[in-house]
């Protein structure tokens, strides 16, 4: 079994759109996970059925029994988050250590489970998917996305699919480490901007520091031709290959209003993916 | 006054507002800061290539050194974190140092008292001055995974009378760490159904927070007008919107203050957070 994360460093350079589209090139080949956990919107292209919903449980958090607090106040001295206050947790800046529960005299902590997200199984017109939503403002995104790559795992194996392809968040903190934690090959979305290229060498340097073989795309290549030129000499200096160069049209945003994914649609960035996805198959 | 660019989807142009904002509020005699708690890709600080860096220092965090000499292997460190960031064997035992959050419960367990405390660094804290804007950031080391004590620490770090927060995309942990304690929150969207589903998610965390909000809608003019639609129905005041203009994007693309080198925008910017002043006071 393979499995291809797309990611980028900067967000909005065009992850989502393309994902969507090279699951039009895999359709009926592949399963599709998205790990973008907290701002998903893969499902708005892929407009799944939902077969099975799994509930998410992230970090425990600390609950205080006013009727057996003695308000001694060793738990609020103890917290490492300043998350007691006035014998109370505040459930936002609770990280769940239970270091409050270890010092209290009086056994009034408890831990407890929360719920703080869904994931789900899913139909969609180019295979299985398997997808989640974190509650507004949650944590544990990386321990969902692991969750979600599991999920996605098991569909594949269900299917006697060996392609996953996965749609990772922007970044390089903990959901993008879950996300590109032993795939195969990661596909780096970049755009020619300052931004994009100074958010790009951070992000192939965790490719890098994790050993994972990375492939470049460069989104809306001709907005800054000069700026393109410059990620292109970068990426042979780190000797990364450009895997596609994709050209600024409105298809792009045309398509995702309909809900349709670019390659649907037709057009200059449609062919311009369809020549990227036959070298990321050789990649692979 | 602080205010918190914030936006659920990536991409939307919070780092572009965040800029153009500050160069419209500096005026001789009024400082702005700009504290950009985007920690995993800071970018803020590109848009001032003439600062000068004022400090820089480690960002540190508690992190256990377990004594072998007294350690006896009885595991409870290791039964006792949440974290699965100590792996207690016969004969040693194992710390997963980017595991671990500094909480000291394996220190408090240890029967022998063979824990104690070092420190350890997890990025990078900058300040930076350009003309009147002040530029705080933070750089999360490469493979670390948690970034709120980076957050923390820029936000720390970020003083002054006007500060404007530049946040991380996403809903999670890191957008609430970077928009506590800010007096108002500017949400960034672009007029697309990714932009609009994502803007939503961000409202529901600024509710739960109980921060007052307003949205600034950016490249205008593409997509549908399901954002505005959203707002409307839902009575958000929609503060400012910045059109889809390739001038916009190409002076953004160099890495240069769009507001600096298209001044009637100054102006705009400057309305816009007296709006925001009257709807916090």
């Amino acid at each position: 079994m393979k499995q291809l994360a797309v990611v980028s460093g900067k967000g909005g350079t065009g992850k989502t759109s393309i994902v969507a589209s090279l699951a039009a090139k895999a359709r009926g080949r592949a399963v599709y996970a998205d790990c973008d956990v907290d701002a998903p919107d893969l499902h708005l292209i892929l407009q799944p059925r939902i077969r099975e919903r799994r509930e998410f449980f992230g970090i425990k958090r600390a609950f205080i029994d006013r009727a057996k607090c003695n308000q001694c106040g060793s738990c609020q001295d103890a917290c490492r988050f300043a998350a007691i206050f006035d014998f109370q947790v505040n459930a936002a800046l609770c990280e769940g250590c239970g270091v409050c529960k270890l010092v209290c005299p009086a056994e009034a902590v408890e831990m407890r489970e929360c719920l703080a997200g869904y994931a789900y199984l899913s139909d969609t017109r180019f295979g299985p998917l398997a997808h989640a939503e974190l509650f507004p403002g949650e944590e544990a995104s990386g321990k969902l996305v692991a969750m979600v790559r599991e999920m996605a795992r098991d569909l594949a194996a269900m299917h006697k699919l060996d392609l996953i392809l996965i749609d990772g968040s922007p970044g390089i903190g903990c959901p993008v480490i879950a996300s590109l934690t032993g795939v195969d090959q990661a596909l780096v979305v970049t755009e020619p901007t300052i931004t994009g290229e100074h958010d790009l060498e951070r992000i192939l340097d965790v490719a890098k520091h994790f050993g994972i073989s990375t492939a470049v795309c460069i989104n809306k290549y001709d907005l800054n031709p000069e700026a393109a030129r410059h990620i292109e000499a970068l990426c042979e200096e780190r000797a990364v290959i450009v895997a596609g160069r994709l050209p600024y049209h409105p298809s792009v945003v045309e398509a995702m209003v309909l809900g349709r994914s670019v390659v649907e649609m037709g057009g200059p960035v449609a062919d311009a993916i369809s020549e990227m996805w036959r070298v990321l198959e050789k990649q692979l | 006054m602080k205010i918190s660019i914030a936006s659920g989807k990536g991409g939307t142009g919070k780092t572009l507002v965040a800029t153009s904002m500050a160069a419209s509020l500096a005026t001789p005699g009024t400082s702005v800061t700009i504290a950009d708690c985007d920690v995993e890709e800071p970018n803020a600080y590109l848009f001032f290539p003439e600062r000068t860096l004022l400090e820089r220092k480690e960002c540190l965090v508690p992190v256990p050194v377990i004594n072998e000499a007294q350690c006896t292997h009885c595991g409870k460190c290791s039964e006792v974190c949440a974290y699965h960031a100590l792996a207690v064997l016969p004969e040693t035992v194992l710390l997963f140092p980017e595991l671990c959050h500094g909480c000291g419960a394996c220190k408090i367990i240890c029967p022998e008292g063979a824990v104690s405390e070092t420190f350890r660094s997890v990025g990078e804290i900058f300040r930076a001055q350009s003309g009147g804007v002040e530029i705080v950031w933070g750089e999360l080391a490469l493979g670390e995974a948690r970034t709120t004590p980076l957050i923390k620490a820029v936000k720390d770090g970020a003083e002054g009378e006007t500060v404007i927060v530049d946040c991380p995309p996403g809903t999670s942990c890191s957008l609430v760490e970077s928009v506590r304690g800010t007096n108002f929150c500017l949400l960034v969207t672009e007029p697309t159904p990714f932009g609009l589903y994502d803007l939503n998610i961000a409202l529901k965390v600024l509710e739960k927070m109980n921060i007052p909000h307003g949205v600034l809608v950016n490249k205008s003019g593409m997509g549908d007008r399901k954002v505005y639609e959203y707002l409307e129905k839902r009575n958000i005041p929609l503060l400012m919107e910045i059109p889809l203009d390739r001038k916009i994007a190409e002076l953004y693309s160099r890495g240069e203050i769009f507001a600096e080198k298209m001044p009637q925008w100054k102006a705009q910017f400057a309305g816009m957070v007296r709006r925001i002043e009257e709807m916090v006071s």
